[in-house]
């Protein structure tokens, strides 16, 4: 992929973020419930894609284990949550310290190995994981997975609790995470740490023969990946109430995978447009037969076809060249 | 006005005063009397509509598709009947894909999209417990047919309610005694090594006990394993009876290399039939299995003392002697646990004309009514066998069936009684706010 020489964000890929950001608020007041709801799911969610598009998208770091990310943020708020009775706010925290601690640690030993060895030491090591957290039925209840309680869903602020199972607060929450990850995604990947990542995404020698840490650089770019895929687990976990290992199985680890290419990799909004797609795709097919999961496949082909670098990536390629 | 005037005002109409009043008198008369309650309200009634969580993708396929046949079939029972309250039943179809994420979507479809009375039928645990807190936020009845022992942990919440089939824990426990009574009182458990095969130990270990057995060793299976010989060393020597409640794809080598390591002597075998729902008992490598015995919630095989309602229920749904389909001996049903829809769907009828339903403001009413139910009869309604609802723990108990395998068919032995099942309520939902 061509590198974009100019490191300032444009004004109009700032104005277009922003006008996302103002879409999909105003989209709180205007949708039908059910897509309300939806695009709730499908916000949160698209921070785990954004994570996820850190590590593959920009820094070419093919990862077939990102559900261990997301998982570790849910049960690190979940858990908190269900045995110790904590508040939202503090298992929250935990959640994402979680899943950044988590990264650290398999960052550190992942990256020795490169490609196919990366993906399958990925692999393995949220396989780990996923059997852990079946293994330990006691405190996870495994697969069958945990309820948190409607009662203490609540984000307590000076002006009062806010009840995180209201509909209409879920998607503000949720579109604030989004928000926030967003611009902290289109910060890093305009800033020179980003734009280191992509060359090394390009070309990892010249970077280690130009002077820099290529192992520090990647493991950065995975626990930030980390980070955001554990932010939005346990945003998922205290926004929706329910905690099971189902989130940490090898589906979760190819979702956002899928989520990313179908967007478009390295774009800070093909995650999101990609989550979407996906979601409306299935729930639409779904509508009209139960052979569903073929229409699926064919439409996958068809993206595959007319958009060779996912929706955001072949506009982008094509028409809007400034697109980030 | 003057009198004249009323007077040719009447004539001209062909209707007086008098007359009307009358006419309305005996309308409303008719409408009050018993019998005409239900065809007065379906003149201005449209159908009570059933979201169906269905797993018709995903592990739950196999069930999911039975699940959706018996629904159809006791839904068009009720409606050939007269529907719920006079007016028809209607099933809203929605896959689950057997995942808790898409299961609480489906929740908030029905809810919010299709607008439906209430949610019905979902199987798996995980999609159940992932999709409670949707059902309880959404304050919409959820009626279960999961057999998970999650409903009557009172870890969900109001709405969640398990009418139409039992739980793990009472099938657990109801079996205890047979086996400690005919088959052994050493038993080593063979189960997979999470949350389902965990409840299974749990469970038993006190149940039999209580019997006067004992547990002499438990084998956890991981849930990737293939093969499973090298685990069998671990079964002791004195073991009388091998528990096993291993399930999916794998479970035909299990039996198959289980059979290998024992030849024809080895310990007594005491299996649940979920390992094998919709398998075919005939199976090339289950020949192992002839002369042991299994949990059965409902009998698979038909059954020759087996009385009218049951047979008229197998009709109904489709099956024939074996448990296949009528249209296809090979489509094995998964008969021990789809009963669970029939008799749930029957139940919400109940419910439904016990409240006096009228839409989604009498919800509150629904599970309240569902909650005063206590014991049920066995019959056309309950063709499984009788039952005893538990209001505070939302959650019903009943009768099982313990079957041999005698020339590769399911033959019933024993039943338990409720009793047999039954444990202390471990939750109260009546008291939860709605």
């Amino acid at each position: 992929m061509k590198i974009q020489t100019n490191l300032a964000p444009s004004a109009k890929s700032l104005a277009l973020h922003a006008g996302v950001v103002l879409l999909l608020l105003a989209l709180n007041f205007l949708l039908p419930e059910y897509h309300r709801g939806i695009f709730a799911r499908v916000l949160v969610l698209s921070v785990f894609a954004m994570g996820y598009n850190l590590a593959f998208g920009y820094t070419g770091l093919l990862s077939l284990g990102h559900a261990m990310f997301f998982a570790a943020g849910l049960y690190g708020a979940g858990l908190p949550i269900y045995h110790l009775g904590w508040n939202v706010w503090p298992a929250f925290g935990a959640g994402i310290l979680a899943g950044g601690a988590l990264a650290l640690v398999v960052g550190f030993l992942a990256l020795r190995t490169t490609g196919v060895a990366f993906m399958i030491v990925t692999l393995m090591f949220a396989q780990v994981f996923y059997l852990t957290t079946l293994y330990f039925t006691t405190y996870t209840r495994g697969e069958e997975g945990l309820v948190l309680p409607q009662a203490v869903r609540r984000l307590s602020l000076p002006d009062g609790p806010l009840d995180l199972s209201d509909p209409s607060t879920r998607y503000l929450v949720a579109l604030s995470l989004f928000t926030v990850v967003l611009a902290a995604i289109l910060f890093l990947v305009r800033a020179p740490y980003g734009r280191s990542l992509v060359a090394i995404r390009e070309n990892e020698e010249r970077m280690r023969m130009l002077g820099y840490d290529v192992f520090a650089n990647k493991l950065a770019a995975v626990v930030l990946s980390g980070t955001f895929c554990a932010a939005a687990g346990a945003a998922y976990g205290v926004l929706f109430g329910y905690v099971g290992s189902g989130f940490a199985s090898i589906q979760y680890s190819i979702l956002p995978l899928l989520w990313v290419l179908v967007g478009g990799a390295a774009t800070t909004l093909g995650p999101l447009i990609g989550t979407l797609f996906m979601f409306y795709v299935i729930d639409t097919a779904s509508s009209y037969t139960t052979a569903h999961l073929l229409v699926v496949g064919l439409v996958l082909i068809g993206v595959i076809l007319f958009f060779p670098k996912g929706i955001a990536g072949t506009v982008r390629e094509r028409w809007l060249r400034w697109l980030p | 006005m003057s009198e004249d005037r009323i007077l040719k005002l009447d004539r001209r109409n062909g209707l007086s005063r008098r007359t009307t009043l009358k006419g309305l008198g005996a309308a409303a008369g008719l409408i009050a009397a018993p019998g005409f309650v239900r065809y007065g309200q379906a003149q201005s009634s449209a159908p009570i509509k059933i979201g169906f969580q269905c797993h018709r993708t995903g592990i739950g396929a196999a069930y999911g598709r039975w699940y959706e046949r018996v629904t159809a079939a006791a839904a068009k029972r009720i409606n050939d009947a007269g529907g719920i309250n006079g007016r028809p039943l209607e099933i809203v179809i929605e896959d689950d894909g057997t995942d808790p994420k898409r299961g609480a979507e489906v929740v908030e479809k029905f809810a919010n999209q299709h607008k439906v009375d209430l949610v019905y039928g979902t199987l798996f645990s995980h999609v159940v417990v992932g999709s409670a807190p949707a059902a309880g936020e959404l304050k919409i009845p959820y009626y279960v047919v999961s057999e998970g022992y999650h409903v009557a942990s009172g870890k969900l919440n109001r709405y969640c309610v398990q009418p139409g089939i039992t739980d793990v824990k009472a099938q657990v426990r109801s079996v205890a005694p047979w086996i400690a009574g005919n088959l052994g009182k050493k038993v080593t458990l063979v189960y997979p090594d999470y949350a389902f095969g965990h409840d299974h130990r749990d469970f038993f270990e006190p149940a039999i006990k209580a019997q006067g057995g004992e547990v002499v060793a438990k084998v956890p299976i991981p849930p990737t394993e293939t093969s499973f010989t090298r685990y069998f060393p671990q079964i002791p020597s004195d073991t009388d009876v091998i528990y096993h409640v291993m399930v999916g794809p794998a479970v035909l080598t299990f039996v198959k290399e289980l059979g290998e390591f024992f030849g024809s002597g080895g310990p007594q075998l005491f299996g649940f039939i979920d390992s094998l729902e919709a398998v075919d008992i005939k199976s090339p490598g289950l020949e192992f299995l002839e002369g042991s015995h299994f949990w059965e919630g409902m009998p698979r095989y038909a059954q020759p003392d087996q009385p009218d309602y049951v047979t008229a229920y197998r009709e109904a749904v489709g099956i024939d002697e074996n448990g296949a389909s009528t249209g296809d001996a090979k489509d094995i049903s998964t008969a021990a646990h789809m009963f669970g829809c029939w008799e749930t769907l029957n139940i919400i009828k109940a419910s439904m004309e016990a409240c006096g339903y009228r839409g989604p403001e009498d919800r509150a009413a629904m599970i309240e009514a569902t909650e005063a139910m206590t014991e049920m009869e066995a019959g056309p309604d309950h063709p499984q066998g009788k039952k005893l609802f538990n209001g505070k723990t939302h959650q019903v108990f009943g009768e099982q069936s313990i079957s041999q395998v005698s020339d590769g068919k399911l033959k019933v032995v024993h039943r338990t009684s409720i009793e047999d099942g039954s444990y202390e309520p471990e939750a109260d939902y009546t008291t939860m706010s709605f």
